[in-house]
């Protein structure tokens, strides 16, 4: 008789208190304020007049377990043995003497990962999975990341943004990476690729046919065969159709381009939150360093410096000086693209007498 | 040893420059480990030929349906044997962290070596629905290999039409804006719905996401079908003392261009005495002036949450964000956390029953209305809900007068 197999036992999200550094746990709740004594350094003040020492490391977020344990070695020789991985896979060490800090900060320099990303700086980027893991990415997140980062280090080690600035990369316009002040995404540009003699034998039909956003699927017999065809015309590239029905190919080395889009914001400070917004296209996918991608991301971060104020995100930035401005301050072209002409679209068009000379 | 390296030309430039480089990781697993050798393989034709190769299939753990992303290669030979047979397999399996992601080093160091002996020894810290996800794992260690990470006291996260995986902010843990418990909001939300994480049968995913203030750290309000923002009801706090030392420090100047004229609704004013006036009714919570001047202003004391539902990102309607269906809830005692939890329960029900296929929350809402949305859970309307009341004319307004009455009923 086989052993009766193991079943899982469901525990859940564990409880934060057991993983807590012990003055966080001490204080949880109660802190009064913190400054930021460098970049990459946060000072927390707790009511008790406890105090904690945040410094922020960067990662290559894909890591390996070398690479780990090594950081585990810094956590316990040179911090008290606790850390959190930030939304943007930064490390976080935390301290509760300031002594402690530089000490701290020497390892993690040492061993090759910057300290930032605190304040006005640009943070790491958040990003997808690419040809590391995803199944429909035009490009690989991990390396243009990587690529990107290099030269805009100095952003990261500094704070001398006018607000920060948080960038995200997604391999293709499904976009998991998320909203950004600037988002860096892959486009597919050309419609799917048809296995006719596959579809009737691997892809569930009317499923494929629910997924495409823009109703552009529809049953067909190709040679005989059940299969799909796709009204090339109405088809916007997202590839939704191809992970329940991979005959349907959307990767297309060739045609796959990158865009830039500008002004998204999460928090509700000041203005509202916000979506990004197009602002270039057709860049080239570039491996393995992408050098077109970081000129324009380095356009735009140049222009948002010398010009926004104070905590103007990039977004409120843009819209305080109007698109126009925004195109011609970062030397962008403005097309017939940036008009929206999606569900809804109207609402981003200009409904006044509004216009700046 | 492992096995011979593979020529990676394109790959090895990922190793220069000061950014720390994921290609030094997966090289460095690379002298012994052959999964490690082949992935490189795979992933240097990837950046030759600019082309993925992996294709999904269904992979799992005994006893759950979901959490196990499957990655089977299409790199393929003539004869149809895998080019790059040791990654020929490389599932992602999704663990939950504890909420803020914080991690003691030994905790960190039992993944690792739990992760040495069954999978490639790439970790991905952390994803963007928040999981640690250990990429890499061969069909035959996933069970193995969950059942020892299970057994160090961890989970796995969801994937596919389920309740995922969800984050919080370090809120209470380390910050001074917080207004309240976010990482049990977060705990309570995701326990509660461990069935349909585990076991996918939703109609599409379900996030939720926990921000202890409107700063939303975790991006809730954009790419949650949840969202959770702390806030507070009572009067902002304000140090006086320490508002004349800002200004001192910072000049007059500085904190109206700064402060006073960026509050959205206009509530702030600078006394002649260099003290600040707050209009409290009309401060829209926004936290752009307890985050410039941190040390003087702090949230009021009556912290709790606004609600909002609805939020993701593109497919298949576009970007939608969430809407406000709280707009305040005191979240303080055990009955609190409670209510979270029925709040979650009902809006899952409802999305169970009533989604589409492959619609996620805020397209529902869309295509039902909110109306139909908030009597299906129960919710009573509220003004906080609209930016603005409808423009269009085309609808009928029949029961106006018990609707009207309701209101005042409700005022009364
Ligand atoms: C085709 C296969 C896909 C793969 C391999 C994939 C992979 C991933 C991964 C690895 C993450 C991070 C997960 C984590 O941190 O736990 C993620 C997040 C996300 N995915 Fe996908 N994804 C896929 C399809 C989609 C689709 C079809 C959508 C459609 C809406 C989507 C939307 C998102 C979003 C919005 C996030 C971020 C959510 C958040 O911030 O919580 N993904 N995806
Ligand atoms: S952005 Fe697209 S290609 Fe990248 S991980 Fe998400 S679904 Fe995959
Ligand atoms: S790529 Fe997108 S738009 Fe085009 S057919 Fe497929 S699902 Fe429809
Ligand atoms: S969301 Fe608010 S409470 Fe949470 S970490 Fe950010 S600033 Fe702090
Ligand atoms: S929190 Fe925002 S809305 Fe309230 S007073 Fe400050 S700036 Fe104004």
């Amino acid at each position: 008789m086989a052993e009766a197999p193991r079943m899982p036992d469901e525990i859940g999200v564990r409880d934060i208190q057991e993983f807590l550094h012990p003055v966080m746990k001490k204080n949880y709740g109660n802190w009064k304020y913190h400054d930021r004594p460098r970049p990459g350094v946060l000072h927390h003040v707790a009511h008790s007049g406890d105090e904690i020492w945040t410094v922020r490391a960067a990662t290559s977020r894909q890591m390996d377990i070398h690479q780990i344990r090594e950081l585990m070695d810094i956590a316990d020789d040179f911090a008290e043995g606790y850390v959190r991985f930030t939304i943007r896979s930064n490390m976080e060490f935390m301290v509760s003497e300031e002594s402690k800090v530089q000490p701290l900060i020497d390892a993690l320099a040492a061993h090759g990962n910057p300290i930032g990303g605190t304040g006005n700086s640009v943070s790491t980027v958040s990003h997808t999975q690419g040809w590391l893991h995803c199944d429909i990415p035009g490009t690989d997140a991990s390396g243009a990341v990587k690529a990107l980062m290099d030269e805009i280090i100095d952003e990261f080690t500094h704070e001398e943004m006018p607000n920060r600035v948080r960038l995200t990369s997604s391999c293709c316009q499904i976009n998991c990476g998320g909203q950004g002040d600037i988002a860096i995404n892959i486009q597919h540009t050309k419609p799917p690729k048809i296995d006719h003699s596959q579809v009737g034998n691997v892809c569930e039909r009317p499923t494929v046919v629910a997924r495409c956003p823009v109703a552009a699927i529809r049953p067909a017999m190709v040679n005989g065969k059940p299969s799909l065809e796709v009204d090339e015309k109405k088809c916007i590239c997202c590839g939704a159709c191809f992970p329940p029905c991979p005959p349907m190919q959307i990767n297309d080395p060739e045609h796959s381009n990158f865009a830039v889009w500008v002004g998204g914001k999460h928090s509700n400070a000041r203005s509202k939150p916000t979506f990004h917004k197009l602002v270039a296209s057709g860049i080239p996918n570039n491996p393995p360093r992408w050098p077109e991608v970081s000129k324009i991301v380095k356009q735009i971060l140049a222009a948002y410096k010398a010009d926004a104020k104070d905590y103007e995100r990039m977004g409120e930035w843009a819209e305080r000086i109007g698109w126009p401005s925004f195109f011609e301050k970062t030397g962008l072209p403005f097309t017939k693209y940036h008009i929206d002409n999606w569900r809804g679209g109207r609402a981003n068009l200009n409904a006044s007498a509004h216009i700046r000379f | 040893m492992a096995k011979q390296m593979h020529d990676t030309p394109m790959l090895d430039q990922l190793e220069s420059g000061p950014w720390p480089s994921f290609i030094s990781g997966i090289k460095r697993l690379a002298k012994d480990n052959n999964i490690a050798v082949d992935l490189l393989g795979q992933l240097e034709t990837s950046y030759e030929t600019k082309k993925g190769y992996w294709k999904g299939g269904t992979v799992g753990v005994v006893g759950y349906g979901g959490g196990v992303i499957p990655r089977f290669t299409e790199l393929k030979n003539e004869d149809g044997t895998p080019k790059f047979p040791d990654a020929a397999e490389f599932h992602t399996i999704r663990i939950m962290p504890p909420p803020g992601s914080h991690f003691d080093s030994k905790t960190l160091r039992s993944m690792c070596d739990i992760w040495e002996k069954y999978g490639s020894g790439l970790i991905c810290g952390i994803g963007q629905s928040g999981d640690i996800m250990f990429q890499g794992c061969s069909s035959a260690n996933v069970q193995p290999f969950f059942n020892e990470i299970n057994e160090l006291g961890f989970d796995m996260g969801g994937a596919g039409p389920a309740v995922r995986t969800s984050m919080s902010c370090v809120g209470a843990a380390r910050c001074e804006q917080s207004n309240f418990d976010e990482g049990r909001a977060m705990r309570t939300l995701v326990n509660n719905a461990l069935d349909d994480l585990h076991r996918p049968a939703l109609p599409y995913k379900m996030k939720y996401k926990v921000s202890g203030c409107a700063n939303d750290c975790m991006n809730a309000i954009h790419r949650s079908d949840f969202a959770v923002i702390g806030t507070w009801r009572d009067d902002m706090k304000v140090d006086q003392a320490e508002v004349k030392a800002f200004v001192e420090n910072k000049g007059r100047k500085y904190v109206i261009d700064n402060v006073i004229t960026r509050c959205p609704t206009q509530a702030l004013s600078l006394n002649d005495d260099d003290t600040l006036a707050v209009d409290n009714g009309n401060c829209v919570r926004c936290m752009h002036c307890l985050n410039v001047m941190n040390k003087a202003l702090s949230p009021g004391d009556d912290g709790g949450v606004s609600v909002l539902i609805g939020g993701k990102r593109t497919l298949k309607i576009g970007d939608l964000m969430g809407t406000v269906i709280v707009p305040f809830h005191k979240m303080e005692t055990d009955e609190d956390y409670e209510w979270l939890e029925e709040l979650g329960t009902e809006v899952l029900d409802f999305f169970a029953e009533n989604a589409l296929e492959h619609e996620r929350t805020g397209e529902m809402i869309e295509r039902i209305g909110l109306t139909n949305f908030l009597e299906g859970i129960g919710i009573e309307i509220d003004p906080n809900m609209i930016a603005q009341p409808r423009t269009n004319p085309y609808v009928r307004m029949d029961a106006w007068d018990e609707e009207a009455a309701k209101w005042e009923e409700r005022k009364a």
